[in-house]
């Protein structure tokens, strides 16, 4: 398990109407098998930021280190899942599509398959192995993509919104599932998110952002005993300090409680 | 039944009563004596034509070499259509050398290259199977060109987090996901070959084929074997569209979901 440092990160978007700050040096480290939630409004950078770290943009200045090794592109290392269902390819099952990195990775066909089938048990996908993604349901999909980024076994896992798109009560299912997922395998989960109840729920420490350009406003961390109730009066006061940290009282606009 | 079945059979029905209902307009205008019999032969005059046609196996060898032409002309288009189609979508000055080309070759029809290909050529194969290859290349290529910049970018970004190479890109992901542009690509690539092939063949070939088969009968006022030629170049271009492309579009795009099941 590595540790990832994140250094004075910067970059800026060209569009047609001139340069845009995406993210401003933007530090803050953190540890193996950390659970870390990035949230923010819309526009303050932490998806820039993710992709970032998973190696598909590069920074103006400031490195990513991991395990003292800079980010130069993407890598094995990190697994990726995205907020977009359509991140699964159709072409291939669910027991394809998760045995896929390991494909290239140039392991053997029963031995990736042993291992995609264990991934899908995980994720309680073990039913469904020879479905086609379009069989399946949003939050199945979901789970398929986050099978497939730790199949080969990443030290990270990075997350953008994968949740957002499912309606409220997949949603909770797959934040206690993605809870659970965590316990057992312990890897060190980035995990972008604009929902504070989704933070509080899954995260060791939340970094709050704030936009225009997107910086790190503050650090929180979140001791809460797990697995966490997010019905107990100390979860609902947690929500409450975060959206007080954002700059809103009671669930401004674009900031969500789950609920 | 399955629900699948059964609009499969309802389908084929409202082909059959399509079909049936051209036939009988066809008899009627054929009986009603406002054109000579020999000109407009009736049905059963045609049916027998061709009954005559395929038991003495002639009919076998026209279409035998249509096919011939066709399939080694649609080979060849695939083979140059699909890889070029590729790197033009992947590498820009491919993009930028091959497409002003593609653009002006395109509307041509091959049909009018004929005469030319004549000269160069001679009459028979190579010409005819060249006119193929020309008219069904750039339906190949060009929507193969399309369905390459179409591939959804969250497929390359999330394969190349998973380690894959430039190489493993290609044929695991960049191929599957334009798949169904490259299937679209080939049937209409059939279709013009298949236009192709007959216009060539009536001035391009000789003794065999359907195309020819049909301008030899005319100097002969043999409209009977015009008609039973022209049936079965419909039954053949038929199969093809609903029987092969149709099972290679099942048994991936739409099992894969990727594109919808057509309801009959």
């Amino acid at each position: 398990m590595l540790p990832i440092e994140i250094r004075d990160v910067t970059l800026n978007y060209d569009t047609p109407g001139g340069k845009v700050q995406g993210v401003k040096d933007v530090s803050f480290t953190i540890a193996p098998s950390e659970f870390v939630c990035i949230v923010g409004p819309s526009g303050c950078g932490k998806s820039t930021l993710l992709n970032i770290i998973a190696g598909f943009l590069k920074p103006a200045s400031g490195e990513i280190r991991i395990d003292g090794k800079p980010v130069t592109g993407q890598g094995m290392d990190r697994g990726v899942v995205f907020q977009d269902f359509a991140q699964l390819f159709p072409w291939r099952t669910a027991l394809g599509n998760v045995s896929f990195g390991l494909e290239m990775k140039g392991v053997p066909k029963e031995e990736r398959e042993k291992i995609a089938r264990e991934q899908l048990r995980l994720v309680k996908l073990e039913k469904f192995t020879a479905s086609y993604p379009h069989h399946l349901s949003g939050g199945m999909q979901q789970r398929v993509a986050i099978a497939r980024a730790l199949a080969y076994n990443p030290a990270v896992l990075l997350m953008d919104e994968p949740f957002a798109a499912l309606d409220a009560l997949t949603r909770d299912d797959m934040q206690r599932l993605l809870a659970d997922v965590w316990r057992e395998t312990r890897k060190t989960v980035i995990y972008v998110t604009h929902n504070v109840a989704e933070a509080v729920y899954l995260a060791d420490r939340v970094i709050v952002m704030s936009p225009h350009p997107g910086t790190v406003k503050l650090e929180v961390k979140i001791p809460l005993e797990r697995p966490r109730d997010p019905l107990s009066a100390e979860f609902v006061e947690w929500q409450k300090k975060l959206l007080h940290h954002l700059g809103h009282e009671a669930g401004g606009d674009d900031m969500q409680t789950n609920g | 039944m399955t629900p699948e079945q059964t609009q499969r059979r309802r389908s084929i029905i409202r082909g059959v009563i399509a079909v049936a209902a051209l036939a009988a307009f066809y008899e009627g205008v054929a009986y009603s004596g406002l054109f000579p019999r020999v000109l407009l032969p009736t049905i059963q005059t045609i049916a027998r034509t061709l009954y005559g046609m395929l038991a003495d196996g002639s009919m076998f060898e026209h279409a035998g070499a249509t096919l011939f032409r066709v399939l080694f002309g649609f080979s060849l288009a695939m083979t140059v259509g699909v890889p070029l189609g590729i790197l033009m979508a992947r590498f820009k000055p491919v993009e930028n050398f091959f497409l002003p080309l593609v653009s002006a070759l395109m509307p041509i029809p091959s049909f009018a290259l004929v005469p030319m290909f004549m000269l160069w050529f001679g009459i028979g194969n190579t010409t005819t199977v060249l006119v193929v290859f020309y008219g069904a290349t750039f339906p190949i290529l060009f929507n193969t060109w399309s369905g390459v910049r179409s591939v959804n970018p969250l497929w390359l970004r999330a394969a190349g987090a998973m380690g894959a190479d430039e190489h493993k890109l290609f044929w695991k992901v960049i191929i599957p996901g334009a798949s169904p542009f490259i299937i679209t690509g080939m049937r209409q690539g059939f279709l013009r070959a298949w236009i192709a092939v007959v216009g060539a063949e009536m001035i391009a070939a000789s003794d065999w084929g359907l195309g020819w088969v049909i301008f030899d009968a005319e100097q002969f006022l043999q409209a009977d074997i015009m008609m039973a030629s022209i049936v079965v170049i419909g039954i053949i271009g038929f199969v093809f569209e609903r029987v092969v492309f149709g099972s290679i579009e099942r048994a991936t795009v739409q099992r894969w979901g990727m594109v919808r099941m057509v309801k009959g």
